[in-house]
């Protein structure tokens, strides 16, 4: 197991590498850089030797190689280097919003745990009944209804809920508050993103849990527990649920890898200012450093998640066995 | 449909190539039976596609012309979803905007699919150390999620239907090639392969007729499943400005902008564009997961 372990930790590295490579050409791809932008972004005239001043500032006049070489030498001791664009340590860019996201994401998760096991359980426990379709059509609406939809209708629904109950419309605050200056603020305002999204993500869970239940119910010692007279809900809780949670679990780990790209539209629709938002502002400003650094945490957050997914198997299941 | 979906045994497997290729009315009819569901998500396609070809015929109004003197009007009889913030009428935009989503979702799934297809026979085909590459360049594209991966190509080649048709593919062929790969390992070891080696036929050949044919079940059941997703990916880059560029009647732009602006004095601009994009995934998805239960019944990832 340690072997695996080690192996698979040691196999993230290329990964992340190529990663960082494919990131860093990409980037440069993009018509355009940083400096003409920021310098004559406006169509004002400005001297080109201005724009070479700035772009060997930002040492972008040197060999590609060596920029590259230079970058991963950071990463790899863990420094982000400085946004081209507002000349501050990324580090600081990425930790003002990153508490935002990573909050949002974590009580979307909740959600759709919350909503995804109860409801994929008892669609599966009355297979083919009203409430069996009912979850099933909630879930694959859920799939189908983009999330920046479901957030506008979520806003419609607060402005004209709160007009009729108290006379004035109430929206929630633009001002992000952490959770322990004032958690009533900070709930208010990050709720409603978090259903949003959360609501999607159940629905793939929930579908997931739902035809993982039906085919572990079919098992024999499904019915060896049955014929021994067990309870129902032990059953379920201790024979059932406990093995149909391998593919459900690898679908929450998936989608919570994915949360942070579906957070772009989300943020976007509640004027929120996550991690989502500053990737589409990095690229629009051409900010090579801080969009690399932003897809290569993403990326980390991927790897590991899958590494993560593999070691919860084994855990679940212990009949699996890395080697 | 539920029937079929959890005692695949019957008649799944046996009628399924029929299912797909000529398919008789009978077992069009049969089929129908068995995935009620799934053929109501058909005739939404269907509809959806009518609706496309025949939108310059339907459409009450130009979709793209503005109408300064009936800017935000409520539903109406001469209007029935209202109009826009530059009196444009919003059931023309809708119609038109079929055409859009279509082309978007068909051509990117088609292309993203039948790639990945190719790129999945390929690596499991040669193997060894061309597959391990390949797999680990999958891996790359895979960790990019979707939407950042076409904000890159959208920034580097521009917005425009062509570029979100692109941009929507990429991401699509890695997820293709992975479950294609998996199915085409267990067909590289079958003996007409080593057959068809012996008698000399080339590496292409043997791909593309004795290989690729063996795993049309993946490559159509990822496919489908891609339809509602492209449709869906559409309609957030052009919501996010990153896609279908104004006048082009779309459902996500259509959602961007004005709509948010005045969601609570006109609602219908948010509402019913909304309920285009969600009742055509809707019926996609539909759609989709009944061919997979036909094609498939125990592959349950959708990548």
């Amino acid at each position: 197991m340690t072997r695996y372990i080690c192996k698979r930790l040691l196999l993230m590295i290329p990964t992340l590498l190529g990663a960082a490579l494919f990131v860093f050409l990409l980037m440069r791809l993009i018509p355009g850089d940083v400096c003409e932008l920021r310098l004559a972004g406006e169509g004002a005239y400005v001297d080109e030797k201005a724009i070479q001043v700035c772009r060997e500032q930002a040492g972008l006049t040197r060999p590609l190689t060596g920029q590259f070489v230079a970058w991963v030498w950071g990463l790899a001791r863990g420094d982000f280097g400085v946004s081209m664009w507002t000349g501050r340590p990324i580090a600081y860019e990425i930790g003002l919003r990153f508490q935002l996201s990573l909050q949002v994401a974590v009580m979307a998760t909740l959600t759709a745990v919350l909503l995804a096991l109860p409801l994929g359980t008892v669609a599966a426990m009355n297979q083919d009944t009203w409430l069996d379709y009912g979850v099933r059509a909630f879930s694959i609406a859920g799939l189908a209804m983009p999330s920046f939809w479901l957030g506008i209708l979520i806003i419609l629904a607060l402005l004209s809920g709160t007009q009729a109950l108290w006379g004035t419309p109430w929206m929630p605050p633009i001002q992000y508050t952490p959770i322990w200056v004032d958690p009533a603020a900070n709930l208010s305002q990050l709720v409603w993103p978090a259903l949003a999204t959360g609501y999607r993500y159940s629905a793939v869970a929930a579908r997931m849990t739902r035809s993982a239940l039906l085919e572990v119910l079919q098992e024999d010692y499904i019915r060896t527990a049955r014929a021994k007279g067990l309870a129902q809900r032990l059953i379920i809780n201790r024979h059932a649920l406990k093995n149909a949670l391998l593919p459900v679990v690898t679908v929450f780990g998936i989608e919570f890898a994915f949360l942070i790209g579906g957070l772009v539209v989300t943020e976007q629709v509640f004027n929120l200012n996550g991690l989502g938002k500053l990737f589409v502002e990095s690229v629009g400003n051409h900010d090579y450093t801080l969009t690399q650094a932003l897809v290569m945490l993403v990326a980390l957050v991927f790897v590991v998640t899958n590494f993560v997914i593999d070691l919860i198997y084994a855990w679940l299941d212990p009949r699996i066995r890395y080697g | 449909m539920a029937l079929s979906e959890h005692h695949p045994g019957q008649a799944a497997y046996a009628e399924a190539p029929d299912a797909v290729g000529g398919a008789t009315l009978r077992r069009v009819v049969a089929w129908v039976r068995r995935k009620p569901l799934g053929a109501a998500g058909a005739v939404i396609v269907l509809g959806m596609l009518l609706v496309a070809l025949l939108a310059p015929l339907i459409a009450p109004y130009d979709p793209v012309r503005n109408a300064f003197d009936r800017m935000h009007v409520p539903p109406s009889a001469a209007h029935w979803f209202g109009t826009d913030q530059f009196g444009r009428d919003v059931l023309s935009r809708l119609l038109y905007g079929a055409r859009t989503a279509l082309l978007v979702g068909l051509v990117a799934s088609l292309l993203g699919a039948s790639a990945g297809l190719m790129l999945g026979v390929a690596s499991a085909y040669f193997g060894g150390r061309f597959d391990l590459l390949f797999q680990r360049l999958m891996d790359i594209l895979m960790a990019f999620p979707l939407i950042i991966m076409a904000l890159a190509i959208v920034s580097i080649f521009g917005t425009g239907t062509h570029n979100v048709i692109a941009a929507i593919t990429v991401p699509f062929i890695p997820r293709c090639a992975r479950v294609v790969r998996a199915s085409a390992l267990a067909v590289r070891e079958l003996p007409y392969i080593d057959a068809a080696r012996a008698c000399g036929f080339s590496h292409a050949r043997i791909m593309l007729y004795h290989v690729a044919p063996n795993v049309v079940a993946p490559y159509l059941i990822m496919l489908t499943a891609f339809l509602g997703q492209a449709i869906l990916l559409e309609a957030s880059l052009s919501y996010l400005g990153l896609g279908v560029q104004e006048p082009t009647p779309a459902w996500g732009l259509m959602l961007q902008g004005g709509a948010e602006e005045y969601a609570e004095s006109a609602p219908w601009m948010a509402i019913f564009p909304g309920l285009a994009i969600t009742v055509s995934v809707f019926a996609f998805n539909l759609f989709g997961d009944a061919v997979r239960d036909t094609l498939d019944p125990r592959l349950r990832s959708t990548g």
